[in-house]
């Protein structure tokens, strides 16, 4: 981390009562114990209790909060639901975390125009279950989504199970209201489609909480299909499955969902969810297809019949709503259910899907080569993995080697042509690693841009970029 | 004398434009030239045409993405792509039958002038296909972001701040797409009467309904000819059948749906996409509209008090063409002030002197404005790519 910056640890009293002149006493949080709820997110290896929280209930109080904070020369981290598993909302000492939990109101649905206007501490489910009496609903739909916000969807873009289809958020988000970091409040896009020129909603989707405080969002809502279905099959080897993978997208389809899980991990979510996973298999694919009755049943029938080639040693169609629920449960809790069992830590690389095979055994050989065990649940329509990697985090010895690992795994899914991150951001877990996807000139550009934004990095300024080589800092104004 | 480059590759396209960087020789940057007619005029001495630079880099049907360089010629990506049933979703418009210039589209111009068409409803932009660059900025320096695979949120996307900056940040020099599955068969309802309110009304029930529509658009009576919605639909042929026939009665209070079936839908729905629907005569302005759905209709009533309009609605509504625009700045004030906050106007058409004095694009909010300059001056700092031909100065 960056040195933690004495002259602003001795102005605390100062800046907690010019952020409770804003936004009142009772939304600004003081004492060491409930400045320790924040001190860390999903990556919970690194924490860090913040100089203060402070909870702005509207755009203008965030916007007020933001200036009176950059004046001082403070560093800021936005927080939603603190899901992060890259440490993308993890605090510094001299830093204040603006949270958006209390703005969490959904604030309008036009179901003609089929968008809604959220404010961003929503959670990501609540969207969905706004509009679901309609038949609608918001389309990415991240592992985490009864937990994590619209904020910080749109800042990781993140994706989930049904991206497949659907895209993930920076296909799905059309506006957004956000507080640059000298306190002005700009609206990005709008309820329209596309930008009239320079895609600024674009670059800003992804950028991590360090271009500014996103406080509201315009997304697209979808009607949903008629219904859905997922089926499972089990084949002996990750070979199968992945060469099986590919058989079917070329085939034309693009079913909205094809999950994978290994050995490891299937025992696992078996255990917690009940879904009915086979036991005895390599290999776990839950596909999923959508449309009416009739349109289900040919495409259930079309992949059945593309996978016979491959000889899956089980295939269950889903009969039942129940039964559904149960086989999404056991995939969506999958991280929690691992978290029971063990400490891990949570890889999202992504790789070119012919190397599926070819990648899965390298990393089963990389974690083995550090004495550690590696379960895989990931989206494999896409390519994005999610080895967890198993350890003891008492032992920081374990640790120590566990990121090694992590480390080793990313470093090999940009040697095949991927990369680093496909979904849970860079943050502080991936910062150093950047060197490895991305030329001093690619990350030389990226950086000018974050100055534009931002020219005394207060947002955040920790993550995403390796602490050397950073450029200058324009002096405070 | 106005020179062309031709470099052939990428370092040769970097070579030249530092060169130019460091002469403050500014460059029009070009790929096949048939959309050289949009935006605002570029005053440059030397035009640098990516047209050499050619070649598909890397396709992988099981996998459903396509690389190429950024000259390659758009046909050559489709041709290939439709011989293994695949294709790009964004289905880019031809902007030649509507501007009038000759030459090739190539995929690098249909990246950095974002171009999509009638499915971009359901499928997204250019820029949501789009999932990696190559580029030369405007001081020469190599860059990438995204890359080959279908997921990547390592570092800013770049990806997307550079689809539609037509040249004006960097060079493209290689694109990467996702593709998606040529689908087996298409049809089109076609209600015939509906004014433009209810037309729009059908055109969302239908984008509402869970059946897939890939397509909604309405041009309004003109002439002789009675107003006509369309709606699309595509996929497994038993699949677009049975959905054809349950949104057909679903929309019976907007009365009878024909269908057109097969070769006669998809050259209807070429005619939406390149605009020729519209059935302009040559030198009229021509306006591309984005705002939301349920606003179009009032807009379009707005505009024709002012002037004589022919109109064709895309996407549910949520884009509008109108021909038409009198006076010096082709209608600009009128569509811009009826708009209001709603949306964005460009001015795809109009003569060379109109383009020179009119925004052609959007007027942005002022702080975005002075954002997007800094971000031009970060990846351009000589000013010397497409100076001026999205904004003033930029
Ligand atoms: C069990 C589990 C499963 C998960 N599954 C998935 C998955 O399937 N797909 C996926 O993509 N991710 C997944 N994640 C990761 C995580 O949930 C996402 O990254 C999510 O978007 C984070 O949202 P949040 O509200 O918790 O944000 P936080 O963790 O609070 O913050 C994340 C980032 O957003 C920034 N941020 C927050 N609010 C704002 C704001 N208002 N303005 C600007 N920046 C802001 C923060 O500074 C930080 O950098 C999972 C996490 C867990 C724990």
């Amino acid at each position: 981390m960056p040195p933690v910056r004495a002259e602003i640890l001795a102005r605390r009293d100062e800046i907690v009562a010019g952020l409770a002149a804003i936004v009142g006493e009772e939304h600004v949080i003081v004492t060491e114990d409930e400045r320790r709820a924040y001190e860390a997110d999903a990556l919970s290896a690194y924490r860090a209790v913040p100089l203060a929280v402070v909870l702005p209930g509207t755009t203008e109080e965030v916007a007020a909060v933001v200036r009176y904070l950059s004046e001082g020369g403070v560093k800021i981290i936005a927080r939603g639901a603190g899901t992060s598993l890259s440490g993308g909302a993890l605090p510094s000492p001299d830093a204040v975390v603006v949270g958006l939990a209390r703005m969490n109101r959904i604030l309008s649905v036009d179901y003609e125009n089929r968008i809604a206007r959220v404010e961003a501490g929503v959670t990501n489910i609540n969207i969905t279950n706004t509009v679901a009496h309609r038949g609608f609903f918001y389309a990415p739909d991240p592992s985490s989504q009864l937990a994590c916000t619209i904020a910080g969807n749109i800042a990781m873009n993140s994706g989930g199970a049904h991206c497949l289809k659907y895209g993930v958020t920076t296909n799905n988000v059309l506006g957004i209201r956000m507080v640059t970091i000298d306190g002005t409040i700009v609206d990005i896009g709008g309820d329209h489609l596309d930008a009239a020129s320079y895609d600024l909603l674009g670059l800003i989707v992804g950028s991590e909480g360090q271009f500014g405080i996103v406080t509201e969002a315009t997304v697209r809502i979808l009607r949903a299909a008629e219904g859905a279905r997922p089926m499972l099959m089990g084949f002996d080897s990750a070979e199968a499955a992945g060469a099986c993978v590919a058989a079917i997208i070329a085939s034309g389809i693009i079913p909205v969902a094809i999950e994978y899980m290994d050995r490891p991990a299937i025992k696992v979510c078996e255990a917690f969810a009940h879904a009915g996973y086979p036991l005895d298999v390599e290999a776990l694919l839950i596909i999923e297809v959508e449309g009416s009755e009739a349109e289900i049943e040919d495409l259930i029938g079309r992949i059945t019949s593309i996978a016979s080639g491959f000889a899956p040693s089980t295939t269950r169609v889903s009969k039942s709503e129940a039964e559904s629920a149960a086989i999404w449960k056991g995939r969506k809790s999958a991280f929690g259910a691992m978290g029971r069992i063990s400490d891990y830590m949570c890889m999202d690389g992504v790789i070119p899907t012919s190397r599926l095979p070819d990648v899965l055994k390298r990393v089963g050989e990389i974690c083995a080569s550090y004495g550690l065990a590696v379960a895989n649940i990931f989206h494999a329509g896409d390519g994005n993995l999610h080895p967890l990697i198993l350890f003891n985090a008492n032992d920081p010895k374990e640790l120590a080697k566990a990121e090694e690992a992590g480390a080793d795994v990313l470093k090999l899914c940009v040697e095949v042509g991927g990369c680093l991150t496909g979904e849970h951001g860079v943050g502080i877990e991936k910062r150093d690693l950047m060197g490895f996807q991305f030329s001093a000139v690619d990350l030389g550009l990226q950086m000018r841009i974050k100055s534009v934004f931002d020219p005394q990095w207060l947002l955040n300024p920790a993550k995403v970029f390796p602490l050397d080589g950073r450029p200058p800092l324009a002096d405070a104004a | 004398m106005n020179v062309t480059l031709l470099p052939k590759d990428e370092n040769e396209i970097a070579a030249a434009v530092a060169n130019a960087a460091a002469q403050r020789l500014p460059l029009a940057i070009m790929g096949g030239g048939t959309r050289a007619g949009l935006g605002r005029p570029v005053a440059a001495k030397a035009t640098l045409s990516t047209r050499a630079l050619t070649g598909i880099t890397l396709y992988e049907p099981a996998e459903l993405v396509l690389s190429a360089r950024a000259g390659t010629p758009l046909e050559e990506i489709e041709t290939l792509l439709a011989a293994k049933s695949q294709r790009l979703a964004f289905e880019p418009m031809d902007h030649r039958p509507l501007l009038g210039e000759g030459g090739e589209p190539t995929i690098g111009g249909v990246v950095a002038a974002n171009v999509s068409g009638p499915r971009r409803i359901q499928a997204g932009a250019a820029r949501d296909s789009l999932i990696g660059i190559r580029a030369v900025t405007g001081e020469g320096e190599i860059v990438k972001s995204g890359g080959r695979v279908m997921k990547n949120v390592t570092g800013y996307d770049l990806v997307k701040f550079l689809a539609g900056s037509y040249g004006t940040l960097a060079v493209l020099t290689e694109v990467s797409f996702k593709l998606i599955p040529s689908p087996e068969t298409e049809t089109t309802l076609v209600l015939t009467g509906l004014d433009d309110v209810a037309a729009v009304a059908a055109l969302s029930a239908a984008l509402g309904s869970p059946f897939s529509v890939t397509g909604a658009a309405h041009r309004p009576a003109f002439g002789r000819e009675p107003a006509r919605s369309f709606i699309r639909l595509d996929g497994f042929a038993t699949s677009v059948a049975d959905r054809a026939k349950r949104l057909a009665t679903d929309l019976t209070d907007y009365g009878k749906a024909e269908q057109l079936a097969g070769r006669a839908s998809v050259s209807l729905w070429q005619t939406i996409r390149d605009v020729a629907l519209l059935g302009t005569a040559p030198k009229v302005p021509i306006w591309r509209i984005s705002t939301r759905p349920s606003l179009a209709p009032a807009l379009v009533e707005t505009v024709r008090r002012a002037f004589e309009a022919r109109v064709l609605y895309d996407w549910g509504g949520g884009l509008v063409w109108i021909a038409g625009g009198e006076g010096r700045d082709a209608g600009a004030a009128i569509i811009r002030g009826a708009l209001g906050g709603n949306g964005h106007a460009t001015l795809i058409r109009a003569s060379e002197e109109v383009r020179s004095a009119v925004e052609i694009f959007q007027p942005l909010a002022p702080p975005l404005l002075e954002l997007t300059r800094k971000l031009k001056r970060i990846f351009d700092p000589a000013g010397i790519l497409n100076p001026g031909r999205v904004y003033a100065g930029l």
